[in-house]
């Protein structure tokens, strides 16, 4: 029950967050809780059902310039974008028409990942093809995309990406308010994302993913097709990313192909690899905790921060597998121990 | 125009299957997908870098024969830095696939920002021997011979290696482990050394790939990254185990891919040869040519 | 009686090697048929076969009248076909419970399983199979450290509680002490009250005891079946099976 309690405290403690952070702060949790939102989706394909995503930033990538379309499309009022015009494109291309309306920019958000990674994962683990060969597949759609979104600047903004979004809805993306407001708005999405999945996770799903993840082969003999499982949380950790996407470019006010790159994928992995791939809050603190030391070292040290992160791959992957939470679990089952004065077998987990 | 295309066609293959060989070794025999290849073909183009360097120096008359003394020794550096993480790192993480892909992408951030560190973040040109510049002109196109040289260097790699996998006991050895490992341990194999020299022939090869790289334009921390997805995609393509699905597979990448963006652009390209790439794996999962066994798993 | 299993001139040829040469095979209600025969006779490729783990070149198997031939495994399962493997398969990050729980009986289809909620009736049905068992207890315990002979058990577990129609055991007994194999044997015959049973096994003393109906098979091909008795007569089965060590007795001079 302490579990619950626990959870409580961190989600009321992250929307009391305007009350004690500078703006400034703020800002930065308010990024990095969209991190975790694409953190919990990675937990739940990797942790539970033994799905190594590489390529995760496409689909946080694509949440993003949906997004973005629309709010360029806000910023110009009617015109062309500005990069359009520098482009010396004539007409604004038909795909973007739509995202003038807020809705479908949302809806796209969501959907277009998703659509993606479903197509994706189908056709790859339909033919059980698994394990190391989907991660690099799935590396090989960064590829694709991150070039795609380079070579057409004029439909993309290039490597530029796009920004000076000035609007939201008619508010203003620049005043504090709004900041505040879209701030509580991704820690809603984000313990709203949360608990489901614990729901998903805490029930009979969770027990087939983690099936599927230990011996995918004796779960065909069960019964259970675990194409239709793997496809299934594939695409709603697209969704979540998309979401999360979306979300940041609201509050940080840019999004790039860099952004979405083989680099930034792989950063995700890592930050669920820290805080604990088998748990979801684990992975939200991962998330956090990752991006607090980057966003420090990589002003400060930033020669270090590369060494640092390659490192930390290294040591998390052959010393501490279950990240954070797994010292967490230790340490409770310590205590556990403790209390019974005996040994126990049984399973403690975070969630 | 075709002539052009094909021989470029085959240029890019040649390029993919002197990078991709290496990794098709390591991922055949460990099921170790090695994610700093990239980075050990980084270290064979500085390593070339260094030599070109040293001998515009000290040595400047014979400034030329640079290259000969590059290419053993790229090989040699990257198999040692291939061999001591196979030792240090690798050995540990057998049978678990994803945790080596994660690992060994540590090692090649480590890798880069080392090169960056001590060489410098931009890209550096590395002057190539004077003997290989120009080309042969027939049948109306120019063929360079830098690009001459590097085909005819991996069709050579692949004879040796050919020779070596099968004349040599050492190589008969990687392909009775590569076939049924706790078979070739129960032979008295020692499947452990195997491994170890075995990913730092893979790793030594890749330097060399770093190394022709050298002719091809400048070089820098991430040259790797530049390649390796294209490598993993011959790897995949062509199938594991068997010499001649890379072969095979990066041939034909190299071909296909030239050819799509001659006829749309380098972006589009991408995209299409990835789609086919996907619909390929529908008809046959396993890649070109792969060693096919009776278990499911 | 309509037989539960058919199997009409089954072939599996693996790249040039005939693992089955055309086996007729015929399982009714309730039976429990012992498949023997020396190593490499085809008897584990024929479960695969029936299971769908193995794609059979030609041939035919019917569960039911239904052609199962190419259907996948998992399908194969929602029918009605369990299949135990010669080394434990469960799953060891899950409880003792919760294995049980993915064993039971149940739509397996994703809508199902996304609503799925255990009801009073379903634990005590699975309460008293796991006391059945003898795994009552260790129901919270991670089913990874259990000792062998119980993860068997685990697994017999699983399979009863599919409620098959046919249900595959393959070398069952394998690392069992005495006391289990007489439980196993025990089960048997239970098991054929709410299904039939093929079962592989080497075990001599096991077969004989716990057997009605035997099947020999050689070479990827059915010898003979009858009573243990009838079989061990037959003339060919000695020469293949059990006469090669009175050969050999009397070629080492004893």
């Amino acid at each position: 029950m302490n579990k619950r309690w626990g959870y409580w405290l961190f989600f009321v403690a992250l929307f009391l967050a305007p009350f004690y952070l500078t703006e400034f702060r703020l800002s930065l949790l308010g990024k990095f809780l969209c991190f975790a939102i694409v953190a919990v989706g990675i937990s739940l394909i990797w942790g539970y059902t033994g799905i190594l995503s590489l390529g995760h930033g496409v689909y946080f990538g694509l949440g993003a310039y949906c997004m973005a379309m629309y709010l360029k499309l806000e910023a110009s009022q009617g015109h062309l974008p500005d990069f359009m015009e520098w482009s010396s494109v004539r007409e604004l291309p038909w795909f973007w028409k739509p995202f003038a309306h807020p809705v479908v920019a949302i809806a796209a958000a969501i959907v277009l990942p998703t659509l993606l990674a479903a197509l994706l994962s189908y056709f790859t683990f339909k033919n059980r093809i698994q394990g190391v060969y989907f991660s690099l597949l799935s590396q090989a759609v960064v590829v694709v995309f991150v070039t795609l979104f380079i070579g057409k600047q004029e439909w993309t903004g290039g490597t530029n990406g796009l920004t000076n979004f000035s609007t939201v809805f008619g508010f203003s993306l620049s005043s504090p308010l709004t900041q505040i407001v879209l701030y509580w708005l991704t820690a809603a999405v984000l313990a709203l994302i949360f608990v489901m999945t614990r729901r998903l996770t805490t029930g009979r799903l969770g027990k087939v993913l983690i099936a599927i993840r230990d011996a995918e082969n004796r779960v065909r003999f069960l019964g259970f097709n675990p194409t239709v499982y793997k496809v299934f949380v594939y695409s709603l950790s697209a969704a979540f990313a998309g979401v999360a996407g979306a979300l940041f470019v609201l509050q940080v006010g840019l999004i790039s192909p860099e952004m979405m790159g083989i680099i930034p994928s792989i950063e995700m992995v890592l930050w669920a690899a820290v805080g604990g791939r088998h748990s979801l809050m684990g992975a939200i603190m991962g998330a956090i905790v990752m991006n607090t030391a980057k966003s420090f070292l990589s002003e400060n040290y930033p020669d270090l921060w590369l060494l640092l992160l390659g490192a930390l791959f290294v040591v998390v992957v052959l010393f501490v597998p279950k990240g954070l939470a797994g010292i967490y679990e230790s340490l409770a089952a310590v205590r556990i121990k403790e209390k019974r004065g005996h040994e126990c077998e049984a399973r403690v987990d975070v969630s | 125009m075709f002539i052009d295309q094909l021989f470029n066609g085959l240029s890019v293959g040649s390029i993919l299957l002197l990078i991709a060989i290496g990794l098709a070794i390591t991922f055949g025999l460990m099921g170790v997908i090695n994610m700093a290849h990239g980075e050990l073909m980084m270290v064979g183009a500085y390593t070339t870098y260094v030599i070109q360097q040293i001998f515009a120096h000290h040595a400047p008359q014979s400034a030329g024969m640079y290259f000969v003394i590059a290419i053993p020794s790229s090989f040699l550096i990257a198999a040692l830095l291939g061999w001591g993480l196979e030792k240090s790192l690798i050995r540990h993480l057998y049978h678990r696939p994803l945790d080596s892909l994660l690992a060994t992408w540590g090692i090649s951030l480590i890798l880069q920002q080392t090169a960056r560190l001590i060489f410098g973040a931009p890209n550096v040109a590395v002057v190539p021997p004077s003997w290989l510049d120009g080309g042969i002109r027939l049948f109306g196109a120019v063929f360079p011979y830098k690009r001459l040289f590097i085909l005819c260097l991996v069709l050579a790699i692949v004879f040796f290696l050919y020779m070596y996998l099968t004349r040599t006991r050492a190589g008969r050895r990687i392909q009775a482990v590569t076939m049924n490992r706790p078979m070739a341990s129960c032979l008295g194999i020692a499947t452990q050394k195997v491994d170890a020299y075995s990913f730092a022939i893979g790793s030594g090869l890749a330097g060399v790939a770093g190394c022709a790289l050298t002719l091809l334009g400048p070089i820098g921390p991430t040259i790797g990254t530049y390649y390796i997805v294209d490598a993993f995609m011959v790897v995949i393509l062509g199938g594991v185990g068997k010499l001649a699905g890379t072969l095979l597979g990066a041939f034909g990448l190299g071909l296909i891919s030239t050819f799509v963006e001659y006829s749309t652009s380098a972006t589009i390209a991408k995209v299409i040869v990835f789609v086919l790439i996907i619909a390929f794996l529908q008809w046959k999962p396993s890649g070109l040519l792969s060693l096919r066994t009776r278990s499911l798993d | 009686m309509k037989p539960v299993l058919m199997c009409r001139d089954v072939v599996v040829d693996f790249d040039g090697f005939r693992a089955l040469q055309g086996v007729d095979l015929a399982v009714y209600p309730h039976e429990v048929r012992f498949l023997i025969g020396p190593n490499g006779a085809g008897k584990t490729t024929l479960l695969d076969v029936i299971c769908g783990r193995t794609r059979a070149t030609d041939g035919r198997v019917l569960f039911f009248s239904h052609d199962i031939t190419k259907r996948p495994e998992y399908e194969i399962v929602q029918m009605g076909i369990a299949r135990k493997f010669q080394s434990p398969s469960i799953f060891p990050f899950l409880t003792v419970w919760e294995n049980m729980e993915l064993a039971m009986r149940q739509d397996r289809r994703l809508r199902s399983v996304l609503r799925a909620k255990l009801t009073g009736e379903e634990k005590e049905m699975m309460a008293a199979q796991l006391e059945k068992i003898g795994l009552l207890d260790e129901r919270h315990r991670l089913a990874g450290s259990l000792s062998h002979g119980q993860k068997q058990w685990l697994e017999i577990g699983m399979q009863l509680i599919q409620r098959p129609q046919l249900l595959l055991l393959d070398e069952p007994i394998a690392g069992m002490s005495a006391a289990e194999r007489e439980r196993t044997g025990e089960w048997l015959h239970e098991m054929a009250e709410h299904c039939a049973v093929i079962i592989v096994e080497h075990d001599m003393d096991f077969v004989r005891r716990y057997s009605k109906q035997v099947t020999v098979m050689h070479e990827g091909k059915v010898l003979c079946e009858g009573s243990m008795d009838e079989v061990q007569q037959n003339e060919q089965v000695i020469d293949v099976y059990l006469g090669r060590g009175k050969n050999a007795c009397c070629a080492s001079g004893m």
